[in-house]
């Protein structure tokens, strides 16, 4: 394990409601995690975990009903724009679909310029911002020069999900939220980005939060597995604890619907 | 010898362009499907698979044009009908299509009644209201779909569930061939399982004869396939049984699919994942030779100038490459 022991992000009894009255819905209910620096962490659920909006809290993209985040061992503090700006330098995000994740009037220099200017690199020289951004494309295995004038509708899903880890590799976060980084492009590309994720990891020692249905990629890249069932982590532990000697029933089922290739797939528990 | 179901001879399609440019998406493809079995399909994104899929039905429209080729369906030969004629008298009843993003295929203002009731009526306007409900309610009630479905809007319906009204919808009249397009890649573990256990009944209970799956991911499509063709740049360069496919591949392209393979199975973890360098060729002007050359390991000189036919060896199993069985073998042994 590449963890250093160090608390990255903590929280506990983290909990979400939406709605009140007869609409109330309990998304996230009082979980507690702790993820180190360096490790990579798996979330995994069905559809309507409660996963995603686990993530949203993460980045302090929604409130926290109840319960507290910690970030680095201190409370975390987002109540105002500016300490929201200084909190996203520390957590990025990559979601599932990369069509959607760019705005599509901005080319792709503009796009990785961004990340310079958010890491406070807006006053370097012109050669220099090139220099970087010429690195970080090519840390995906993409062509800076070729990207250059191209919007981000010109490039193929797997480009798109490479150049949003070249954005990442820019702004260096201390933690990166991966949801679902993989579903929507095909099985060849999968490995290429994970690939790129996991060097990432290797490169920056950033803790990596993966949020996913995929069990197979779950056991594939995670240190630490945590099992989501209707906002609660059912169970958690090291990647083969938990997939390999499962305790909890949920879990349980949740593996052998997952088609393999050593083992029957048994069709007639569904 | 079984009643064959489907069966393409050499059939070719492509599209034309914004700018008149060709680009042959489905390149001299042959295949054949007996009653009773599963083809599946593999390949990554842009190889052809779903042009293929659409070219099947033949039921062309621009871009996607027809060049040569012909289709059989349960020996009837659909080659050269008009459009309006294969949508009348052959989708829906001989072969149907469950396109990638089933799910929204569905109205969002209208109840899912509704909408069978559309598909029926198309090919049979004399049909009543009624005659749609009763027939809607048996057909859910074989598929294992609760009734009260059929009186919801797709928003009250959850992923999963969505996607098996679409298939329902897609065999109410009762189809030869289903072809399945990637039908659960959007869906978790869970509510893939259901998709893939009701369209194994449908199978198991001869409510179709015979089914195309479309799909990149691999250990799926190994327990759902009894053979599988791998697609690389519109042409075929693999078919062999599921099996064979899967463990003992024998283009290198699809050695390199199989190096794609994540199952959360003890030994499996730290398995060092082998992507496939670079892209595939753009079809507008693909390579003379081989058209795997580029990314190939075992590429030679002769493979980037002479074409490959698709070579046959044994029962049911064919390859495109220039090197022999024994050859590749001895490679992939070296290989590793």
């Amino acid at each position: 394990m590449a963890s250093s022991g160090n608390l990255c992000l903590s929280g506990t009894g983290v909990t979400k409601v939406f709605g009140f009255g007869r609409h109330r819905t309990l998304a996230v209910d009082h979980v507690d995690f702790a993820f180190h620096e360096g490790e990579i962490i798996s979330i995994v659920g069905e559809s309507g975990s409660g996963k995603t909006t686990l993530a949203k809290m993460l980045l302090g993209l929604i409130s926290v009903t109840e319960g507290e985040i910690y970030f680095q061992g201190k409370k975390r503090d987002i109540s105002s724009g500016r300490k929201k700006k200084e909190y996203w330098r520390n957590i990025q995000a990559i979601f599932q679909d990369p069509f959607s994740a760019y705005n599509t009037f901005h080319k792709i220099d503009a796009v990785l310029l961004d990340c310079i200017k958010l890491r406070g690199g807006g006053g370097l020289p012109k050669e220099e911002k090139v220099r970087l951004m010429t690195e970080a494309c090519s840390f995906v295995n993409l062509k800076y020069a070729e990207l250059t004038n191209k919007y981000p509708f010109e490039l193929s899903g797997g480009q798109m999900q490479r150049l949003m880890i070249a954005r990442i590799f820019l702004l260096k976060p201390k933690i990166l939220i991966a949801d679902e980084p993989t579903s929507m492009i095909d099985a060849c590309s999968r490995a290429t980005i994970l690939d790129y994720l996991m060097k990432l990891r290797d490169e920056t020692g950033m803790t990596l939060i993966f949020i996913t249905h995929d069990i197979g990629l779950a056991y594939y890249v995670s240190d630490t597995v945590y099992i989501m069932e209707h906002g609660r982590f059912v169970e958690s532990g090291s990647a083969d604890e938990v997939i390999l000697h499962p305790k909890q029933p949920y879990t349980r089922r949740l593996i052998s619907d997952v088609p393999k290739i050593y083992e029957e797939w048994d069709l007639s528990t569904v | 010898m079984a009643r064959v179901m489907l069966e393409v001879r050499d059939l070719t399609t492509k599209y034309i362009t914004r700018y008149k440019e060709d680009v042959y998406a489905v390149d001299h493809v042959s295949l054949k499907i007996e009653e009773g079995k599963t083809l599946g399909i593999a390949g990554e994104s842009g190889c052809g698979k779903s042009t293929l899929a659409l070219s099947l039905m033949g039921y062309y429209f621009p871009p996607l044009h027809y060049m040569s080729g012909e289709i059989i369906i349960d020996g009837q030969n659909i080659t050269g009908m008009k459009p309006d004629d294969v949508r009348k008298s052959i989708l829906g009843r001989e072969i149907a299509y469950i396109p990638q993003a089933a799910m929204n295929a569905l109205n969002p203002t209208r109840k899912v009644i509704d909408f069978i009731g559309d598909v029926v009526r198309a090919h049979d306007p004399t049909w009543t209201k009624k005659m749609i409900y009763d027939h809607a309610r048996s057909l859910f009630e074989r598929l294992g779909l609760p009734a009260e479905v059929l009186q919801k809007y797709p928003v009250e319906l959850s992923g999963g569930m969505k996607q098996r009204t679409v298939i329902a919808v897609a065999v109410t009249l009762t189809p030869k061939v289903l072809i399945a397009d990637e039908p659960s890649s959007a869906l978790d573990v869970t509510s893939q399982k259901m998709v893939i256990k009701m369209l194994r009944d449908l199978m198991e209970s001869g409510f179709i004869k015979a089914m195309i799956f479309i799909t990149h991911e691999l250990p799926l499509l190994y327990n759902v396939a009894d053979d599988i063709m791998v697609m690389y740049a519109g042409q075929i360069v693999e078919s062999a049984s599921a099996k064979q496919a899967v463990f003992d591949p024998l283009h290198p392209y699809s050695k390199g699919l199989m190096g794609s393979i994540i199952v959360p199975e003890s030994g499996l973890r730290n398995v060092k994942l082998v992507a496939i360098p670079g892209a595939p060729p753009n079809l507008k002007n693909p390579p003379p030779g081989c058209r795997f050359a580029e990314r190939c390991k075992y590429v030679q000189a002769e493979c980037k100038v002479t074409s490959v036919p698709l070579y046959e060896v044994g029962y049911n199993r064919a390859y495109r490459c220039i090197l022999s069985e024994t050859e590749l073998r001895r490679a992939y042994e070296h290989g590793e």
